[in-house]
C-alpha cells in the first residue's frame, strides 16, 4: 500500500496555544530585529561594503576616510543607493582633482544602518573609532540621525546630515555643535509649505494629513508654529498608519470641517493611499506635500491623474537648463552607473544632496589641513566659496546656523509621468 | 459610517478568505500552514510578475497563478508538515513559519524591496454606493470570499472527495484501512489552502499595493480571525473576518487611524476571554 499509516498528530489545547504564543512571537521577533523587513544575508554586508576611489590618478598620498552611515538595504535602500551615488562621484572629481591636504585621496566607508537607530549608532562609533574617518554622512531616517548624536559629541567628529530633516539635528543642545546639514530642515520647509499653500493656493483654512510616527509629529509641530504667522487655521489634523488602505473616513472629517487644502507628510506608499482615498470621496482639493512622496514610485501607486494634483518641495531639479556643475553631475552619473538622463536619477534630492555634502566637507578638512574633529568643525565655519550643484555656497555654516540650505534654495515640484519637474511659483 | 463598513466588508473579506485556508487544513489534519501570509504575497507577486512584467494577458496569469500556488501548497505539506507532523511533534509549527520568512526574503532578492502598484480596472473609478465613493473590486472580494465559503461547504458535505476529507478528519487509521488515501488528501487539503491565500493576494493586490512585507500583518489577522470564528466551520471563519475587518475599520474611521490595531486585537482578545472556542466553535470534549 502506497500510504502508511500516520500516527494522528494529537493536538490539545495546551500544545496548541504554545504553538499560537510561539508564531506570535517568532513574528514580534522578525518585526524587531527587522529580520522580515532586510534579506537575511544583508547581516554581513555592511561591513564588506567600502566603495575604493575609483580614480585616484590625482591623488597618491594615504587615504583620507570619510564614513556614511545609511540605509543600504530595507524599505529605504533607494535612498541609501542616491546618496551613495551623490557622494561617490564628488570623491571621483575630488581626487582626480589632487584630493586634499596637499595630495590625499579620499576613501568613502560605508555602512548599513537598516534604518535602525541602534544599528546606525554602533555603525558611527566603529567609524569614529576603529576607521577613524574624519567626517560621518548621515542617511535619510531622522530617528537614526537623532540617535548618532551622542556619539558623535562624544567623539568630537563632525556629522554631515544630507537627508533627514528633523529640526533637532543641527538645532540641538552640544555645545560645541558638530553637527552640519545640507538638506531640508522640517520647521523651514513647514513655514515654505505653509506659505505656500496660503499665498499661492489662498487657503485660509487646512487640514493636516500626517504619517503616524514621529516624523509626523515633528512637521505637526512646525505647521502649528507658522499656522499663525500666516493666519491660516488647522481645521483638523488627521494620522495613518503605513499599511492602511482606505483613509476616506479621515479626510471626509477635515472635508466636513471646511480644509481647502491639504498638507500631507508621508513616504510615498502611504501618501498614494491617501490620494486613493481622496478619489473615493470625489474630493478635488490641492495637496501640497512635503518630500516624502518623492522616495519612491508615487505616480504608479497613486495613479496619474491624482500624483498631478499634488505640489511638493525638493532642494534640486535635474530637470531643465543646468548650470555648469549639474551637467557634470550628470555627465559622471551616466558614466559611472549609466543613467541617461534625470528621469532615471531616483530620489534626485539624495544624489544632489551628498554631492554638495562631500565637496564642502572635503573644503573643510582641507581648509583645517587636518584630520582632527574640533579643528574641522570649525573650519565649517571658515570655507572659501564653493560653486556647487544646488547653489554657490558662500558661507554656507556660522555658528548660530548649521544648515547650508534655507527655503530660498527649496524648489517646489510636481509630478509629470514619473519624472519630478519644478513648477512656476 | 457606510464607506467604513462597506471598506470593512471588503478588506474582512480577504481575512476571510486568508483564515479558510487555516480552516481547511485544521479540519483535515489537525495542522496548519502558518506562512499562509506570506503566501498572500507570493500570490500577488507571482501575479504581478507573469501579468506586468512577462506581460502574459490576465485571463492566462491568474489560473497559473493559483495552480503554482496549489503546487507550493502540495510542497510545502511534503517538506515542511509531513516530516514535522510525525508522532503528534509541533515542530510543524515552526517549519512553517520559517518556510514563510525565508519566502519573503526571497521575494525581496527577486522582486524587490520597494512597493509596486498594481493597477486594475476594476481598482481606478469609484462607484457611488449610499453617496460614497467605492472600488468596484471592493465590491467583488466579498463575492468571492461568498462563493469560496459556499464551494467549501458543497466541498465537504456533498461530494465523495468531501467525504473521504470528513473521514480522514475523524479518523486517519479507520480511514486508511478503509482505503482513503489519507496522505494524498492531506496534501490536498494543503494545496486548497494555499490557493486561498494566492486568490486572496491577487484582489487586494489593486488596493494595497504590491511588496514583499504585504502577507505577514495580513496573515497575523486571518489567524486571529481563524481563532476567534472556531475553526470547525468555513461560516464561522468568514463571519469573523468579515466582522474583524468591520471592528477596525469604524475604529480607524470613527476613532483616527491610530486606533486601527488597538481596537482590532483588543476585540480579539475580548471575544477569546468570553468564548474561548471562538464564536462559533464547539467545545473541545476529550474522552478518557
Amino acid at each position: 500500500m502506497a500510504f502508511k499509516p500516520r500516527k494522528r498528530p494529537v493536538i490539545r489545547r495546551r500544545n496548541f496555544l504554545k504553538g499560537v504564543a510561539g508564531f506570535g512571537s517568532a513574528i514580534a521577533l522578525a518585526k524587531l530585529t527587522g529580520c522580515a523587513d532586510t534579506p537575511s544575508t544583508s547581516d554581513a554586508s555592511g561591513e564588506s561594503e567600502a566603495a575604493p576611489a575609483a580614480d585616484t590618478a590625482g591623488a597618491t598620498g594615504e587615504p583620507v576616510k570619510f564614513g556614511l552611515v545609511a540605509a543600504i538595504t530595507g524599505p529605504s535602500a533607494l535612498s541609501g543607493e542616491a546618496i551613495t551615488r551623490g557622494l561617490s562621484v564628488a570623491v571621483d572629481e575630488i581626487n582626480a582633482d589632487g584630493g586634499v591636504m596637499g595630495g590625499r585621496p579620499i576613501e568613502l566607508v560605508i555602512r548599513d544602518d537598516e534604518s535602525t537607530p541602534a544599528k546606525g549608532v554602533a555603525a558611527a562609533r566603529e567609524l569614529i573609532e576603529q576607521e577613524e574617518v574624519a567626517v560621518v554622512f548621515g542617511g535619510l531616517d531622522s530617528p537614526v540621525s537623532l540617535a548618532m548624536l551622542d556619539v558623535i559629541h562624544e567623539l568630537e567628529t563632525p556629522y554631515m546630515g544630507v537627508w533627514a530633516a528633523a529640526t533637532g539635528i543641527t538645532r540641538n543642545d552640544y555645545e560645541p555643535n558638530y553637527a552640519f546639514r545640507v538638506s531640508a530642515n522640517d520647521n523651514i520647509v513647514d513655514n515654505f509649505l505653509m506659505r505656500y499653500a496660503n499665498q499661492e493656493k489662498g487657503a485660509s483654512k487646512v487640514g493636516l494629513v500626517l504619517i503616524n510616527n514621529p516624523w509626523g509629529e515633528s512637521n505637526q509641530k512646525g505647521f502649528e508654529e507658522w499656522a499663525s504667522e500666516y493666519s491660516v487655521d488647522i481645521v483638523g489634523i488627521e494620522k495613518f498608519n503605513d499599511g492602511d488602505t482606505d483613509i476616506s473616513a479621515q479626510l471626509s472629517r477635515l472635508k466636513d470641517a471646511g480644509a481647502e487644502t491639504l498638507l500631507l507628510v508621508a513616504n510615498a506608499a502611504p501618501g498614494a493611499q491617501m490620494m486613493k482615498s481622496l478619489t473615493r470621496l470625489d474630493w478635488d482639493v490641492p495637496v501640497v506635500s512635503h518630500w516624502g512622496i518623492s522616495g519612491g514610485r508615487f505616480s504608479e501607486l497613486a495613479g496619474q491623474d491624482a500624483a498631478d494634483k499634488v505640489t511638493f518641495v525638493q532642494t534640486y531639479s535635474f530637470y531643465g537648463d543646468q548650470s555648469p556643475a549639474g551637467e557634470r553631475v550628470l555627465a559622471a552619473l551616466d558614466e559611472k552607473y549609466g543613467l541617461s538622463g534625470p528621469e532615471e536619477i531616483l530620489a534626485p534630492v539624495g544624489v544632489a544632496n551628498s554631492y554638495d555634502a562631500m565637496h564642502l566637507a572635503a573644503l573643510a578638512v582641507d581648509t583645517a589641513g587636518s584630520t582632527d574633529g574640533s579643528a574641522v568643525r570649525e573650519a565649517f565655519f571658515d570655507l572659501p566659496t564653493y560653486e556647487g550643484l544646488i547653489k554657490t555656497y558662500e558661507t554656507p555654516f556660522t555658528p548660530d546656523d548649521h544648515d547650508a540650505l534655507s527655503e530660498d534654495d527649496y524648489i517646489l515640484v510636481q509630478w509629470e509621468g514619473d519624472q519630478i519637474v519644478p513648477i512656476e511659483s | 459610517m457606510w464607506p467604513q463598513i462597506l471598506s470593512g466588508i471588503a478588506i474582512g473579506s480577504m481575512y476571510g478568505l486568508i483564515a479558510l485556508g487555516f480552516q481547511i487544513t485544521y479540519a483535515v489534519s489537525n495542522t496548519m500552514n502558518f506562512s499562509q501570509g506570506a503566501f498572500v504575497m507570493v500570490g500577488a507577486v507571482l501575479c504581478y510578475s507573469l501579468n506586468i512584467t512577462w506581460g502574459v494577458p490576465a485571463v492566462l496569469a491568474v489560473p497559473v497563478t493559483l495552480l503554482l500556488c496549489a503546487g507550493l501548497g502540495l510542497a510545502v505539506e511534503r517538506w515542511a508538515v509531513r516530516p514535522f507532523a510525525r508522532d503528534g511533534s509541533n515542530a510543524w509549527l515552526l517549519s512553517t513559519i520559517a518556510l514563510g520568512i525565508i519566502a519573503e526574503n526571497l521575494a525581496m532578492l527577486t522582486f524587490g524591496k520597494e512597493v509596486r502598484g498594481y493597477s486594475s480596472p476594476l481598482a481606478e473609478s469609484p462607484v457611488a454606493i449610499f453617496g460614497f465613493g467605492v472600488f468596484p473590486l471592493e465590491l467583488l472580494i466579498p463575492v468571492v470570499g461568498l462563493l469560496a465559503a459556499i464551494a467549501l461547504r458543497i466541498l465537504f458535505t456533498q461530494t465523495l472527495l468531501g467525504k473521504a476529507f470528513q473521514a480522514v478528519s475523524e479518523n486517519p487509521e479507520t480511514a486508511l484501512l478503509m482505503g482513503v488515501p489519507v496522505q494524498r488528501l492531506v496534501a490536498c487539503s494543503f494545496a486548497l489552502s494555499t490557493v486561498m491565500a494566492g486568490l486572496a493576494g491577487m484582489l487586494i493586490a489593486p488596493i494595497a499595493n504590491v511588496s514583499a512585507t504585504m502577507g505577514t500583518l495580513l496573515g497575523l489577522k486571518a489567524f486571529a480571525t481563524a481563532i476567534i470564528g472556531g475553526l470547525s466551520s468555513p461560516w464561522g471563519v468568514m463571519v469573523a473576518g468579515v466582522g474583524y475587518g468591520v471592528v477596525e475599520s469604524m475604529a480607524a474611521g470613527l476613532l483616527g487611524g491610530s486606533y486601527r490595531e488597538i481596537v482590532g486585537f483588543a476585540v480579539v482578545i475580548l471575544v477569546l476571554a468570553l468564548r474561548p472556542n471562538g464564536l462559533f466553535g464547539r467545545a473541545h470534549v476529550e474522552k478518557v
